[in-house]
């Protein structure tokens, strides 16, 4: 063979060499198709892709996660699936297997940008499991047909933040009516207040007495682990809008003011405010959780009901309340 | 400084002249080229995952800036793939000479000449930097366009056209070459002028006539010549020098005089400057700017940078020349002048140049490791380096670097600026210079600013 012949062979392979290991990996890759490569986006570039996955019941679904652009993180809701970062480029694999036929949602577990809660994507099980993924039973909120949007002022409101830690010896002087929580759960710390004021059992206290004792009721519906579970839930998935200390000066609450489309709605586009004694101690607990459950339509809260557990929720709500019913220092 | 004739070593000369060394390196050069296109278009999205960002913008960009430019000049243009195939399709042949291959073999136009076109498109290429150093797509689609283009050009036009009139980088090299310690020229000029065959420029059996369309015997600066090597092969008489001399040689015995490389040198220098406080400075609002191509915020950002670059940055120079010219009481016109001096501002230029790039380096060079390993980001790992951690090195010593080499490069032009007075016929040579060493000290006060703080 001449010099020449061998150095256009080599021209050649210079050139089709790259663009054969291209091809080849790509088919590689397609005939591996256990594997379901997932890429991850943010949100305004088309979030998860693909966004719809299906596997049957107890079959093994192997994902390839890559994310194209930021770190992001994977999770399924309504699973104890721990959730994997994904750093851009670098590919992870995981493997899930669900017991139970539905509906399950994954999402991005990390601020990826404004619209990260947007990244959201479903893996449909198909087949007979145990029992159903979906819980039946309708959501208290619902059950309660709660107007989720209707504002919420509060009928009373006090001068300074109420001191449960002094409102504890008080609870346990109530008679237990007054202590039920499930009576509890759909009330609101000022309306509580007021029946309190008016009943002359309690003529003897002072407004603070009776805002300590209506703090150290709402605080003890849950336990101390449940509002740490609850303090974790909120750092992860709510600080960055309603801000650490749930004044609503999250990092991503001016971006998102501004990602919204211009309202006629007052304060849409505005996080809530959980300091703010003139509106929340005019919900109860339930419409908390509503609120949480369906999310804001058009304000930019996502809604968590296909993604956080009732015991998720719940302590979330319990560590929401801290805010405005205790001198919570973030 | 004494040259020494690197030909007459023997086993350099017969490296020289055999045409395999070249064309190997070339082949490979072109292998990772191609890597790169496919890469980018078809590879992951991540840029520092991408062997299209990773291999090109901080591998081949260290190697150029840090070696083959301040080392071998134009070394990278003898080897360089993008105008190698176009020659080889025009010769018919990759190793074998003097063949004919194919092309229309049509003259570049009179009025395109000259180097304008190269500086329109490094300027190009420096507005649209934010996507193409980020983006592997961008990067990917440049490099396959500049590819096409390329061979497009040597199918038209005679020669290595597209190299010596439109390559950017082409440009780029050719303008700091002329601080290189390697130049080719001829030993004997008598000789060539007695040679009645020029066959380094119209080629014979041994080899092509000049592709950079350069007569040896002419050639007394580095930027024409492509460092092809052809005239070594093609010269009857070994008539052919590649010497190693002194730094700066070229801009003191022969500076330039067009305004078109004078607005080069002065375009190079202040991209150097722009892409320092972009990539490496502190203004987000800029960096965003640089970065969303084709947006309001970008269109803004663009018209800045070209009235920075063409207007502002020109215009402070030929203030700094015309007050040299009042102080120095200098004769020459001062259109002559801009051009004469603009060549002090090459060493200037050049430190400015190889500051940044080793920031870049020096900081992301740890993911050339991770690329190697898996060059499209498709989770391979070819040579078990893909899980390579991102490891800045020797930061500690980067400011220090930064700083030797940036004071170096103002010591050089303080040296061309004052050794060029004469030339300029000043009565008084240093206040002639003052104002162009001002001038560049302002420069590389900025660059201190933006890279070492």
């Amino acid at each position: 063979m001449t010099g020449e012949r061998v150095a256009r062979l080599l021209v050649l392979a210079a050139v089709v060499g790259p663009l054969g290991v291209a091809l080849g990996g790509r088919l590689g890759r397609r005939q591996g198709s256990a594997v379901v490569e997932v890429h991850a986006r943010m949100a305004s570039d088309g979030g998860w892709g693909p966004g719809a996955i299906t596997v049957g019941v107890g079959d093994s679904l192997r994902l390839r996660l890559v994310s194209d652009d930021v770190m992001h993180g994977f999770a399924v809701g309504h699973t104890t699936i721990p959730p994997k970062d994904l750093k851009p480029g670098i590919p992870e694999d995981v493997t899930l297997r669900f017991d139970r036929p539905g509906t399950y949602t994954f999402y991005c577990t990390r601020w990826c940008g404004v619209n990260h809660w947007r990244m959201r994507g479903t893996i449909v099980v198909s087949g007979v499991g145990a029992e159903a993924a979906e819980d039946d039973r309708e959501p208290v909120p619902v059950a309660l047909d709660l107007d989720l949007d209707a504002p919420h002022p509060a009928a009373a409101v006090p001068g300074a933040a109420p001191d449960a830690a002094r409102g504890w010896p008080l609870v346990a002087e109530l008679p237990n009516a007054d202590r039920d929580p499930e009576a509890l759960g759909t009330a609101a710390p000022a309306d509580v207040y007021l029946r309190l004021r008016a009943d002359p059992a309690h003529a003897h206290r002072t407004d603070e007495e009776l805002w300590n004792l209506v703090a150290a009721l709402w605080l003890s519906a849950g336990s101390p682990a449940e509002r740490r579970v609850g303090g974790e839930l909120y750092a992860a998935n709510c600080a960055a809008c309603h801000g650490e200390g749930g004044d609503r000066r999250g990092v991503m609450a001016p971006a998102l003011a501004a990602s919204l489309p211009p309202s006629t709605m007052p304060g849409r586009g505005r996080p809530a405010d959980f300091t703010d004694r003139r509106t929340m101690l005019g919900a109860s607990s339930a419409l908390l959780a509503g609120k949480i459950l369906r999310g804001g339509m058009g304000t930019g809260m996502p809604n968590w009901g296909a993604i956080l557990t009732d015991e998720q929720v719940r302590a979330l709500v319990a560590h929401v309340w801290t805010f405005s019913l205790s001198d919570h220092q973030p | 400084m004494t040259r020494v004739d690197l030909l007459r070593v023997p086993w350099v000369g017969r490296l020289v002249r055999s045409r395999w060394p070249q064309v190997l390196l070339t082949v490979a050069l072109l292998t990772g080229f191609v890597l790169a296109i496919v890469a980018g278009l078809a590879g992951t999205p991540v840029g520092n995952r991408n062997f299209g960002i990773v291999g090109v913008w901080i591998a081949w960009w260290a190697a150029l800036m840090l070696v083959a430019v301040p080392v071998l000049g134009r070394g990278w243009c003898g080897v360089c793939p993008l105008g190698a195939v176009g020659d080889w399709l025009q010769r018919g042949a990759v190793l074998a000479p003097g063949r004919r291959g194919l092309g229309v073999g049509r003259r570049w136009p009179t009025k395109l000449r000259g180097r304008w076109l190269q500086n329109a498109g490094f300027l190009v290429l420096a507005l649209a930097s934010g996507a193409i150093l980020t983006q592997p797509r961008v990067t990917g689609l440049v490099l396959l366009v500049l590819l096409l283009l390329a061979v497009g050009v040597s199918l038209v036009f005679e020669r290595r056209t597209f190299c010596r009139y439109l390559c950017p980088v082409g440009g780029f090299v050719g303008l700091y070459s002329q601080l290189a310690p390697i130049e080719l020229r001829v030993r004997d000029k008598r000789r060539c002028a007695a040679h009645r065959d020029k066959t380094c420029y119209v080629g014979c059996a041994a080899g092509s006539g000049c592709p950079w369309q350069v007569y040896p015997g002419a050639l007394d600066r580095n930027p024409p010549c492509g460092l092809c090597l052809e005239c070594v092969r093609t010269c009857p008489y070994d008539n052919i020098a590649i010497s190693w001399r002194g730094f700066r040689s070229d801009l003191l015995t022969a500076p330039g005089h067009r305004p078109d490389e004078a607005f080069k040198a002065l375009i190079m220098l202040g991209s150097a400057l722009l892409y320092a406080a972009v990539f490496l400075g502190p203004w987000g609002t800029l960096k965003e700017a640089a970065l969303g191509v084709g947006t309001g915020a970008w269109l803004a950002y663009a018209g800045a940078v070209v009235l920075l670059l063409v207007g502002v940055l020109p215009g402070a120079f030929l203030l700094a020349v015309q007050a040299g010219r009042r102080v120095g009481r200098s004769e020459l016109p001062l259109k002559r002048a801009f051009a004469v001096y603009a060549g002090a501002l090459v060493p200037v230029g050049l430190a400015a140049w190889i500051a940044f790039t080793l920031s870049l380096v020096l900081v992301n060079g740890s993911y050339v490791g991770a690329v190697v390993s898996d060059p499209f980001g498709w989770g391979w790992n070819l040579f078990g380096t893909t899980g390579a951690r991102w490891a800045p090195a020797f930061t500690g010593l980067l400011p220090l670097a930064q700083s030797a080499v940036l004071i170096a490069g103002l010591g050089m032009t303080t040296v061309v600026a004052v050794r060029l007075a004469p030339q300029a016929h000043a009565e008084r040579p240093l206040g002639q210079a003052a104002p162009v060493v001002l001038f560049a000290l302002g420069v590389t006060l900025g660059m201190l600013r933006l890279l070492v703080g």
